[in-house]
């Protein structure tokens, strides 16, 4: 029980984050029809943006509250990864559209294989670890054998920010103008441009929004595990993407609902079974899922057209 | 998801003055410079060093002022460019309103008339070639090895077309495959001793049935979701690689694998070996050489196969599935079958290329057969032109033969400082560069399809014109 309860809580948080990566597959997915391989490095990136920053604000600038700096970075680590999300669109993608359809998706790993290398280059290929920031628990009962059921801060925190950020998101996308935009380019986007809609800035601006919730992710990422390196976005990205597809692609409930489960599980899995299998245990649903259930748990079937 | 395209180009493209504007050229280019100085914050100002267990920040704005000032040059200099193209393209040229619908030979057709007996000849004379111009023997070695590396990868993308360029179904797992037949040679004969000539079609076979194991379940996904659930595979089947330490010594990999033997001579200086049964003097080159040629020899033999199995029903069948896969089945083709022939037959020659490569590395270990090389096998095949036997083996030669260039750049050092290694910017560069040929050249190098059938006269299908299956 007392380790049901632990894994329940590192696995809720472990899916938040997987779940603010999912919505950029989601979205991107919804409105071009394409997967955009290299989403999980510009979470790696806003990984590497976030660690930068926060050594900057706690040793150069000498901010000694940790709910500041934090608060700063994820500010600043949006703004720039968003600024990245624009400009990989518009250099990559945005001339490959209406082309030949698996010209993104080739354009899309020439991508990914480029940001985790000039990461690489720039930063040097270790591991990053950072001093842990937030340490404080609570220790919400003890089990049966004396172990300590706890819940961190930096837990509370990453559950919180998910959620607020994600309403907010959700505001956007269900409520605004832009939203609306969005969703009709989904819909038809031939149809959209008739009805005056601008879907270069639409699908640009769509990307701009995965990659935000993706530097949200990124500085979570950092905060929970305090050690970031090059090679860290392929794996969450892939396991992102099952959650987005187990979710139903193109539903952004969805896409936080499979990103939790996928979390849960994995968390799951490593405690009952094996640590080693883990990711076999995410690929592994990632095909049963598309295979017995394509269209997800939220999604809407796909209709075959003649 | 096949949404016509939509003419929403953006201003630059629909603009294009026709005389340069140094203005608005500069203009632009600032933009384009003030863009790029707020990417490089802070991943190129700052570098994170490490001391002991803390990490400090090392300032390094001169690199971001010198990437700043290079965009911007390149930016104005694209600008220059393209309004020359574009003046030049406004003078009406005066054949263009009397050309005839389909009267020359296209520039394909000429091209192909050359080109492949050409490429085979420098191919099957590669070694001599080497030789003369190397003066001898221990000299060619690296360029004999760079030649084993591309043939490799012109067979994997000769063997992937199969599924990617002909049956239309998108695989992102090809190296599963790879690793299947790597495996199945370093496993058999490390355990049971059993020569390469008797692993190669068992490491084939091998291959083949976990292409049908794989296929079975993916039959009904499409385009990208084929693409994700391939990929998702060959993560599994390295993920066991790695975890599985009993059957294949884990990461650390299985070493002392048995060298080829020239059909059971073996390659050393011994009486019985190959130098003194040909009354030569003993070189270890001559394995090399040998490799080279059994490479050739399977890679040829992959795009032998391919080119008869297009004229066979299965291959228009494939091909008709690339085409349509609706109608192929309102024409009573068993789908089923035919995608499942396409991953069995594709991933076979996966698996020959697989054990090739055990051969020749007398050691295979999982991180061999990572997802990157995977992609740059889908990149040949889609660089290339779907589809298109010589395109595959021109983009092996770019993508394998352009980064191993590099390794050679040691002259910049003298530009760079000491510290300079070019390898460190290889996939760096190969990521770039994969992103410019998508842009440059969507549909690939050689984009247009030599009709499977024809009827009195071949003409080639121009690429605009194909389509690129749906799964």
């Amino acid at each position: 029980m007392d380790i049901f309860v632990q894994q329940l809580i590192n696995g809720l948080t472990l899916g938040s984050i997987y779940g603010l990566i999912a919505i950029g597959y989601t979205m991107v997915f919804g409105i071009i029809g394409m997967v955009n391989f290299a989403h999980g490095d510009v979470f790696m990136l806003s990984a590497f943006i976030a660690l930068i920053f926060f050594l900057i604000l706690t040793t150069w600038l000498g901010i000694s509250s940790v709910a500041l700096a934090l608060l700063i970075v994820l500010v600043i680590a949006m703004v720039l990864t968003s600024l990245w999300g624009w400009a990989i669109e518009r250099i990559a993608y945005r001339p490959l559209r209406g082309s030949f359809r698996l010209a993104p998706l080739i354009s899309a790993i020439g991508v990914s294989i480029f940001l985790s290398n000039f990461v690489q280059v720039a930063q040097g290929a270790r591991n990053k670890p950072t001093p842990p920031m937030v340490r404080d628990v609570i220790v919400l009962f003890q089990g049966e054998s004396g172990y300590n059921v706890a819940l961190s801060y930096k837990q509370i925190i990453i559950m919180l920010t998910t959620a607020v950020l994600l309403t907010v998101f959700w505001y956007l996308v269900q409520k605004t103008s832009l939203g609306r935009a969005q969703r009709a380019c989904e819909q038809d986007r031939k149809m959209a441009a008739l009805l005056g809609i601008n879907v270069d800035r639409t699908i640009s601006l769509t990307f701009v929004i995965g990659a935000a919730l993706a530097a949200v992710a990124g500085t979570m990422y950092l905060l929970n595990y305090g050690v970031v390196s090059f090679n860290d976005g392929f794996v969450p990205g892939v396991k992102a993407f099952t959650a987005a597809v187990l979710g139903g692609i193109g539903s952004l409930p969805g896409a936080v609902l499979g990103g939790l489960i996928i979390g849960l599980i994995e968390t799951f899995w490593s405690a009952y079974f094996s640590i080693e299998y883990k990711d076999v245990a995410a690929f592994s649903i990632l095909a049963i899922v598309l295979i017995f259930m394509p269209s997800g748990i939220l999604g809407r079937p796909e209709v075959e057209k003649v | 998801m096949n949404a016509p395209s939509i003419t929403t180009s953006s201003a630059e493209e629909t603009q294009v003055p026709s005389r340069f504007n140094l203005q608005a050229a500069l203009k632009d280019a600032f933009k384009t410079a003030l863009i790029t100085l707020a990417l490089s914050i802070p991943i190129l100002s700052y570098k994170t060093e490490q001391n002991g267990g803390e990490l400090f920040l090392a300032s390094r704005w001169w690199l971001v002022a010198a990437v700043v000032g290079i965009i911007f040059v390149l930016r104005v200099l694209e600008h220059a460019f393209l309004a020359t193209k574009a003046s030049r393209k406004a003078l009406p040229d005066p054949h263009q309103a009397t050309e005839p619908v389909h009267a020359e030979p296209s520039a394909y057709q000429k091209v192909s008339r050359f080109a492949i007996p050409l490429f085979l000849g420098v191919a099957l004379s590669f070694p001599l070639l080497v030789y003369l111009v190397q003066g001898g023997l221990n000299e060619s070695r690296y360029f004999v090895d760079l030649g084993i590396l591309i043939l490799t990868y012109v067979m994997l993308g000769w063997g992937l077309n199969i599924v990617v360029g002909l049956a239309g179904l998108l695989d992102l797992g090809y190296v599963a495959f790879y690793a299947v037949g790597a495996y199945s040679y370093a496993l058999l004969s490390t355990t049971f001793g059993l020569s390469f000539w008797i692993c190669l079609p068992l490491a084939g076979i091998l291959a083949a049935f976990w292409g049908m194991i794989l296929g079975f379940p993916v039959l009904r996904l499409r385009g990208d979701y084929l693409a994700i659930v391939t990929l998702a595979f060959g993560e599994i089947i390295r993920l066991v690689l790695i975890n599985w330490v009993d059957l294949t010594n884990g990461g650390a990999g299985i070493s002392s694998i048995p060298r080829a033997t020239f059909f059971g001579v073996p390659f050393t200086s011994g009486d019985d070996g190959f130098a003194a049964l040909f009354g030569l003097d003993f070189n270890a080159m001559h394995r090399y050489i040998f490799l080279y040629y059994l490479i050739l020899g399977l890679a040829l033999l992959t795009n032998f196969v391919t080119m008869r199995l297009r004229r066979l029903p299965i291959g228009r069948a494939w091909e008709a599935l690339r085409e349509d896969e609706i109608a192929c089945r309102s024409l009573g083709i068993n789908t089923t079958n035919t995608k499942l022939t396409a991953f069995a037959i594709g991933a076979m020659f996966g698996g020959f290329a697989g054990s090739f490569f055990a051969v020749r590395q007398g050691f295979v270990s999982p991180e061999s057969f990572n997802f990157l090389e995977s992609a740059i096998i889908l990149a040949i095949v889609v660089l290339g032109g779907m589809g298109s036997q010589i395109g595959v083996a021109i983009a092996a030669i770019v993508l394998v033969g352009g980064p191993e260039m590099l390794r050679n750049l040691t002259f910049l050092k003298a530009v760079f400082g000491e510290n300079f290694d070019p390898n460190e910017y290889r996939l760096l560069l190969f990521g770039a560069g994969m992103v410019a040929m998508m842009v440059w050249r969507p549909r690939g190098l050689i984009s247009e399809r030599e009709p499977s059938v024809i009827l009195k006269e071949r003409k080639a299908i121009s690429g605009s014109l194909v389509k690129e299956g749906h799964g």
